[in-house]
C-alpha cells in the first residue's frame, strides 16, 4: 500500500470526482468530497514523512520504467506543496457544505463537488509528477474545473470572470506546452530528472532559451505575476466563497511551484540565474507587484476584491524571495507558499461567513459586524494581522526570512520596501476592522453569528496561523531543506 | 539568415504564422465566440509544431515492419503524436467549457460582445 | 523560580478570563481585577528578591524560528520595570473602580479585560529574554491597548486610534523590525547579553544607523517626530492615560531603548563608537520641544501628555549618554517619573469626574473644594520637575552628573531649562486651584497664550469628557445604573473615594522615594556593574 502512495495521492480524489456526479444528493456528494480530501491530506502527510526520512521517492506508473514511462517523483519540495494543497483542500471541503448550499443552486451541488475534487486532483497531479507533459495535462484538469467552479458564483459577473480566466489561462497553458515541446526537441525526453541531466549540454542553444521564455510567460500568467494578473481579481471576487478560499490558497501556489521546479530543477539554478538572469527580471516585477497591488487594494470597496489584489501583492513577495537567488530567499518563498495559504484561506473563509449571513462582502456590509458576528470578525482580524506580519503569526515568519534574505544580499532598500508595504497591508485590513468595530449595524436585529460548520474550519485555519507563528521550527526546517534541494549547484 | 534555412524550416514558419493569427484574433476581437475560435487556431498551431517535429525525414510511420527487429527500418517518432492526441482532447474540453460559458453569458447579459458586457457591468457597478 | 516568571505572565491572563466570566456581577469582577493585581505584585516582589540576590531565572516558552526563542529572563532592569508596573496596576485598578463608575462608562468588562491583557504584555516586555520576545510583546501591547484607547467608540476615538496604531506600528515594523533582523544577520543571535552582542560583529559605521533604528523604531519612547500617538491616546478613559500612557506603555518604550542600549549594543561600545551623540541631541530637542508644546495646551490631559513626551526623552537621553551614571539616572527616571506622572493623571481624572472640568483655565478655586487632589498634584509636580523632597530629584541628579561625565555640558543646560519649563506649566494648575478666584475661569486662559479657551475646551476635550457621557444612562450593564446613582452622590462633592485613596498612595510614594530610593538604585547598579 505505502509503495503506491504517490499514485493514490492523485487517484483518490480523481476517482471520487465522477462518483460525486452520480450521487444525486448534495449532502452525500459532500460527504464523499470530505472523505476524499482528507484521505489526500493523510497521503500527503505520509509522503512528506517518508521523504523526510528516506529521501527522494520515485514511482513508475504502470511499472514503465522512467525515463520512458511516466514517473512520479516526490522530494521535499513537492511533498511540502502537496501538504499545503491537500491541507487546504481538506479544511475547505467541510466548510463548503453550508457555504455552497447558500451560494449555489441545489441541482448543481453534486457538480460542484465533482469539479472541486477534479481541481484538487489536478493541482496534486501537477505537483507530484516528474514528467513534463503530465504537468500540462494536470494543469488543464485543474484549470478547466477551476473555470467551472468560478462560473458557479452567484453574480453574473462570475461568468465573465470565468471566461476571461479561461482565455488567459489557456494562453498561459499553451505557452507552457510550446516550451515543453521545444525542450523535447532538444533533448528527446520528457522526464524531468532526465532533462536536468541532458540540458546543460545544450545551454547555449537558442531553442532552449526560447523555451525558457515561453515557459516564463506561461507560468507568470498562471501565477498571476504583475502585470499578467488581470484575470485574478475578478475571478476571486465573484467565485463562490469556498472556491475563492480554496483557489487563493492553492492554485497560485502550485503555479509558483511549477516555476520553481522548471527553472531550478529542470533548467538548474545556475542556468536560471547565471545564464538567463532570471533574478534580475523578476526582482523589479516583484517589487512593482508588491507596491502597486497593495496600493490598489487600499482603494477597493469589495472586500473579496481587496483580498484578491492583496494576493497579487503577496505573490510578489514569493517571487521576490526567488529573485534573491539565495537559499534564504528561497526559504522565504517556500515558507510564504505555506503561510500565505493559511492566512488568505482564513481571510476568505471569514468573508464566506459574512456572505452567508449578510449576502454581501461590500465594505459597508461589514458595518457593526464586530458585535453581530464576533467570531467571524475576530478570525478576520487575526488573519489580517497575520497578513500584515505581526509577530507570533505565520506572516511574521515569512517576513523575517524575506528581510533576512534581502539583508544577506545587502539590499537594504528592498528590506525597507518590504516593511513599508506590510504597512499598506495594515491600512487595507484596518479599513475593514474600522467598519466592523466602529460603525453601527444597520441591518436586521435577527442577524446572528455564522453557523459552526463555517466557523469551525475558519478557526482551524486561524489556529494554524497562530500555531505555526509560534512554533515555526518544523516548517522552517522543511522549507530550508526544500530550498537547498532546489538551489543545488549554487553555492549557498 | 540564409534562404535554405527559411525553406528547410518551413514547418516552423507555418506554425508561427498560425500562432500569430490565432493570438491576434484572441486579442483584437470582442466577440466571445470569435475569441474561442482564435484560441483554437492558437492551440492548433502548437499541435502542428509537435506533429511536424516528430517527423523524421525518410522514415516510415511508426508501425512495426515485418520481420520485427530485423533490417534497418527508420521510424518516425510516435511520441509527439500521442502527446498531441492528449492535447487535442484538452483543447476540445477547453473549447466546450468556453462555449458553455458563452451561452450562459448570453443568457445573463443578452449579448456576447465584450464591449457591451463591459458597459453593462460598468452600469451595474455604478448603481451599487 | 522559573515558575514565577511564567506566573507573572499567566496571572494577568487568568485574571482576564475571570473578568470575562464575572461580567454579570461588577463587584465580583472588580474584586477579580484587584486580586489579580495583588497576586501579580506579590509574584514580582518575589522575583525581585531572587534577582537582587543574584539569581537570573530564565525560561524558554517556544522556539518560533530556529535559534530564535520566545524566552523570559529576569534581570535587574526588567525587574525594576515590572515592579513599578505591577504595583501601580493595583493602585490604578482601585482608581478605575471609582472613575469608571463615577463617569458612567460603557463596556466596563471589556475595559478591565483588555487592561489585564495589556498588563500581561507589559510583563512580557519587562521579562523578555531576547529582542524577538521583546518585539513580540511590544506589538501585542499595542494591540491590547488599542481597544482601550478607542474605548469611547466615537469618531474622535477612531481617528485617535488610527494615529495611535498607525505610528506605533509603522515605526516598529519599518525601523525596529529592520534593526532586529539586521542585528540577527550580523550577530547571529538576538539574545540580551550583559555587555551587548554587537562588539566585533559590526563596523563602526553601522552602529549609529542601527542605534537610530531602535531609538526611532521604538515608537513608544515617543522621541520626536514620532510622538503624535501619545497626545492622540488621551481620548482614552483617564485610568488608561494614567497607567498605560504615563507608565506601562510609554515606559515599555523607553525601557526597550535602555535595554537594547545596555544588552544588545553594550553602553561601553556605544560610547566608544560615539554612535549616540547625535541621538542625545535628538532626545534633548524632544525634551525642550515637548515642554514648549505642553505650555500651549489648555486641556489638562493634553498638557500632561506633552509633559510625558518631554520626560520620556530624559530616559532616552540617559541611555544615549552611554555611561554608568547616565544609565542609572535613566533607569531611576523610569521609576520616578512613573509615580509622579500617574499622580498627575489621577488628579486630572478626579477633577474630571468630580467637577467635570478638563481645561486648565477652568480650574480656578477648585483646590479649595478638592484639597487632597490639588495637594497631590503639587507633590506630583515637584517630582516631575525634580525638586526635593520627591523622588524625581534623584533621577535628575544622576542624569545631570551623567551628562557632565559624557562631556556634554550643553545637555546640563537643557536639563535645567526643561525643569524650569515644566515647573512653570505644571505649577500653574495647583496655583489656580488654590489661589484662583472661582468663576473667572476661561477668560484667564487667553492670557496664557491659549487660543479661545472655551471653544477649544469643546474641541479637544470632547473626546474623553462629553462623548463618554453621551451614553451614560443607557444602562448597558444592568448593575451599572445602581452603582452609578450611588457614586453620583459623591461626584458633586469631590472625587470618588476609591480614586482619592489611589491618589494619596501615589503621592505618598513620590515622597517616600526621596527618602528611600535604595531598591531602584541598587537594581540599576546591578545593571551597570561595578
Amino acid at each position: 500500500m505505502s509503495a503506491h502512495l504517490p499514485i493514490l495521492q492523485v487517484v483518490v480524489p480523481l476517482l471520487a470526482a465522477p462518483f460525486c456526479l452520480f450521487l444525486k444528493r448534495g449532502r452525500v456528494a459532500w460527504g464523499l468530497a470530505v472523505l476524499a480530501s482528507w484521505a489526500a491530506l493523510a497521503i500527503a502527510l505520509a509522503l512528506l514523512d517518508q521523504v523526510m526520512r528516506e529521501g527522494v521517492l520515485s514511482y513508475a506508473i504502470g511499472d514503465w520504467a522512467p525515463p520512458i514511462g511516466i514517473e512520479y517523483r516526490v522530494d521535499v519540495v513537492n511533498a511540502w506543496v502537496l501538504v499545503i494543497v491537500s491541507g487546504i483542500g481538506a479544511i475547505v471541503s467541510p466548510y463548503a457544505m453550508a457555504s455552497i448550499e447558500r451560494e449555489v443552486e441545489a441541482g448543481r451541488i453534486p457538480l460542484f463537488y465533482a469539479a472541486y475534487l477534479l481541481c484538487l486532483s489536478g493541482l496534486l497531479g501537477i505537483t507530484i509528477t516528474g514528467d513534463m507533459f503530465n504537468v500540462f495535462v494536470f494543469l488543464e484538469i485543474s484549470s478547466l474545473s477551476a473555470y467551472a467552479l468560478i462560473a458557479l458564483g452567484q453574480a453574473r459577473r462570475a461568468l465573465t470572470s470565468a471566461f476571461r480566466y479561461l482565455i488567459m489561462g489557456s494562453v498561459g497553458a499553451t505557452f507552457i506546452v510550446i516550451g515543453i515541446g521545444l525542450l523535447y526537441v532538444m533533448t528527446g525526453t520528457l522526464n524531468m530528472a532526465d532533462l536536468a541531466q541532458l540540458l546543460p549540454e545544450v545551454w547555449d542553444s537558442r531553442t532552449v532559451k526560447v523555451a525558457y521564455g515561453f515557459l516564463t510567460v506561461g507560468f507568470c500568467l498562471k501565477l498571476a505575476l504583475f502585470p499578467l494578473h488581470l484575470w485574478l481579481p475578478n475571478a476571486y471576487t465573484y467565485a463562490p466563497s469556498a472556491v475563492t478560499a480554496f483557489m487563493a490558497s492553492t492554485a497560485t501556489k502550485v503555479a509558483v511551484y511549477m516555476l520553481l521546479r522548471f527553472f531550478l530543477t529542470i533548467f538548474g539554478a545556475p542556468f536560471s540565474f547565471d545564464v538567463m538572469a532570471l533574478d534580475r527580471v523578476l526582482l523589479p516585477l516583484a517589487l512593482v507587484a508588491i507596491a502597486s497591488m497593495s496600493l490598489v487594494a487600499i482603494f477597493q470597496v469589495n472586500v473579496k476584491r481587496l483580498l484578491a489584489y492583496s494576493s497579487v501583492a503577496q505573490i510578489g513577495y514569493m517571487i521576490l524571495g526567488l529573485s534573491f537567488a539565495t537559499v534564504t530567499g528561497l526559504t522565504a518563498t517556500l515558507l510564504h507558499l505555506f503561510n500565505h495559504a493559511l492566512m488568505k484561506g482564513a481571510l476568505f473563509m471569514a468573508m464566506g461567513c459574512v456572505m452567508y449571513r449578510i449576502g454581501s462582502v461590500h465594505i459597508n456590509a461589514m458595518a457593526g459586524l464586530g458585535r453581530r458576528m464576533p467570531w467571524t470578525m475576530a478570525a478576520f482580524v487575526v488573519g489580517g494581522l497575520s497578513l500584515v506580519g505581526v509577530p507570533l503569526t505565520v506572516g511574521f515568519v515569512s517576513k523575517w526570512y524575506l528581510i533576512l534574505g534581502a539583508l544577506e544580499r545587502g539590499w537594504w532598500p528592498v528590506a525597507i520596501l518590504v516593511l513599508l508595504t506590510s504597512l499598506l497591508a495594515l491600512v487595507y485590513i484596518w479599513r475593514v476592522v474600522e467598519a466592523a468595530y466602529f460603525r453601527d449595524f444597520p441591518g436586521d436585529e435577527q442577524t446572528r453569528e455564522a453557523p459552526w460548520t463555517l466557523l469551525g474550519p475558519t478557526w482551524a485555519l486561524v489556529a494554524l496561523n497562530l500555531y505555526f507563528g509560534i512554533d515555526a521550527g518544523r516548517t522552517v526546517q522543511i522549507a530550508r531543506q526544500a530550498a537547498e534541494t532546489l538551489m543545488a549547484g549554487i553555492s549557498p | 539568415m540564409s534562404f535554405d534555412l527559411l525553406v528547410s524550416h518551413y514547418n516552423y514558419w507555418i506554425v508561427i504564422f498560425l500562432m500569430m493569427v490565432g493570438f491576434y484574433i484572441l486579442i483584437s476581437r470582442g466577440n466571445l465566440i470569435k475569441k474561442i475560435v482564435g484560441l483554437n487556431v492558437f492551440q492548433t498551431s502548437v499541435f502542428m509544431l509537435y506533429i511536424s517535429m516528430g517527423k523524421v525525414s525518410g522514415a516510415t510511420p511508426p508501425i512495426l515492419v515485418y520481420p520485427y527487429g530485423e533490417g534497418d527500418v527508420l521510424y518516425s517518432n510516435p511520441l509527439p503524436h500521442v502527446l498531441i492526441l492528449t492535447a487535442i482532447v484538452v483543447g476540445i474540453a477547453t473549447t466546450s467549457v468556453g462555449l458553455a460559458l458563452a451561452v450562459r453569458i448570453k443568457e445573463a447579459y443578452g449579448t456576447i460582445e465584450e464591449d457591451e458586457i463591459n458597459a453593462i457591468e460598468a452600469r451595474t457597478e455604478a448603481a451599487e | 523560580m522559573t515558575t514565577l516568571l511564567l506566573l507573572a505572565l499567566a496571572v494577568p491572563v487568568a485574571g482576564a478570563v475571570f473578568i470575562a466570566l464575572l461580567r454579570k456581577n461588577p463587584n465580583a469582577r472588580e474584586a477579580a481585577s484587584l486580586v489579580t493585581a495583588g497576586v501579580l505584585f506579590a509574584i514580582v516582589l518575589r522575583i525581585y528578591r531572587a534577582v537582587s540576590g543574584g539569581a537570573r531565572p530564565e525560561v524558554t516558552l517556544a522556539e518560533p524560528l530556529p535559534g530564535i526563542r520566545i524566552a523570559l529572563e529576569a534581570e535587574p532592569l526588567g525587574v525594576l520595570f515590572a515592579l513599578i508596573a505591577s504595583f501601580l496596576w493595583i493602585v490604578t485598578t482601585a482608581y478605575s473602580i471609582g472613575y469608571m463608575r463615577g463617569h458612567h462608562e460603557k463596556n466596563q468588562t471589556r475595559f478591565y479585560l483588555f487592561f489585564a491583557f495589556a498588563i500581561a504584555s507589559v510583563m512580557g516586555v519587562a521579562f523578555a529574554g531576547n529582542l524577538f520576545t521583546l518585539f513580540a510583546f511590544y506589538e501585542v501591547l499595542s494591540l491590547a491597548t488599542f481597544p482601550l484607547v478607542t474605548h469611547a467608540g466615537t469618531d474622535a476615538a477612531k481617528r485617535a486610534g488610527r494615529v495611535y496604531l498607525g505610528i506605533l506600528f509603522s515605526t516598529s515594523v519599518v525601523f525596529q523590525l529592520l534593526g532586529i533582523i539586521w542585528v540577527y544577520a550580523v550577530a547571529g543571535t538576538v539574545d540580551f547579553e550583559p555587555g551587548g552582542i554587537l562588539r566585533g560583529n559590526v563596523g563602526a559605521g553601522l552602529v549609529p544607523i542601527l542605534l537610530a533604528l531602535f531609538v526611532f523604531g521604538i515608537g513608544k519612547a515617543a522621541v520626536m517626530p514620532f510622538h503624535r500617538w501619545l497626545p492622540a491616546a488621551m481620548v482614552a478613559p483617564t485610568p488608561v492615560s494614567a497607567l498605560l500612557h504615563a507608565v506601562a506603555v510609554v515606559k515599555a518604550g523607553v525601557f526597550s531603548v535602555l535595554k537594547v542600549t545596555v544588552y544588545i549594543f553594550g553602553f561601553d561600545f556605544v560610547a566608544e563608537t560615539g554612535a549616540s551623540v547625535w541621538l542625545m541631541w535628538a532626545a534633548a530637542a524632544t525634551i525642550i520641544l515637548g515642554s514648549l508644546v505642553a505650555f500651549t495646551k489648555d486641556n489638562l490631559k493634553a498638557r500632561l501628555a506633552y509633559s510625558t513626551v518631554s520626560q520620556l526623552s530624559y530616559v532616552v537621553l540617559g541611555a544615549m549618554l552611554a555611561n554608568g551614571l547616565g544609565v542609572i539616572g535613566s533607569g531611576m527616571h523610569i521609576a520616578m517619573h512613573a509615580f509622579g506622572k500617574i499622580t498627575l493623571f489621577f488628579c486630572a481624572g478626579a477633577i474630571m469626574v468630580a467637577a467635570h472640568k478638563s481645561e486648565v483655565s477652568q480650574l480656578n478655586g477648585l483646590g479649595r473644594r478638592m484639597p487632597v487632589t490639588f495637594a497631590a498634584f503639587l507633590i506630583g509636580t515637584l517630582s516631575i520637575v525634580g525638586l526635593p523632597p520627591t523622588g524625581g530629584a534623584w533621577s535628575k541628579w544622576f542624569l545631570g552628573v551623567g551628562s557632565v561625565e559624557a562631556g556634554q555640558i550643553g545637555l546640563v543646560a537643557v536639563l535645567m531649562l526643561s525643569s524650569l519649563l515644566s515647573l512653570a506649566y505644571l505649577l500653574e494648575i495647583p496655583i489656580r486651584g488654590f489661589f484662583g478666584k472661582e468663576g473667572e475661569g476661561a477668560h484667564g486662559a487667553h492670557g496664557d497664550g491659549g487660543a479661545s479657551g472655551e471653544a477649544r475646551a469643546h474641541a479637544d476635550g470632547s473626546a474623553p469628557g462629553h462623548a463618554d457621557r453621551g451614553g451614560s444612562h443607557d444602562a448597558h450593564d444592568p448593575a451599572h445604573a445602581h452603582h452609578g446613582t450611588h457614586q453620583d452622590a459623591h461626584a458633586h462633592h469631590g472625587a470618588p473615594r476609591w480614586s482619592v485613596a489611589a491618589i494619596t498612595v501615589t503621592a505618598a510614594a513620590c515622597i517616600a522615594l526621596f527618602v528611600y530610593p535604595e531598591p531602584f538604585y541598587r537594581l540599576m547598579t546591578m545593571v551597570t556593574g561595578p
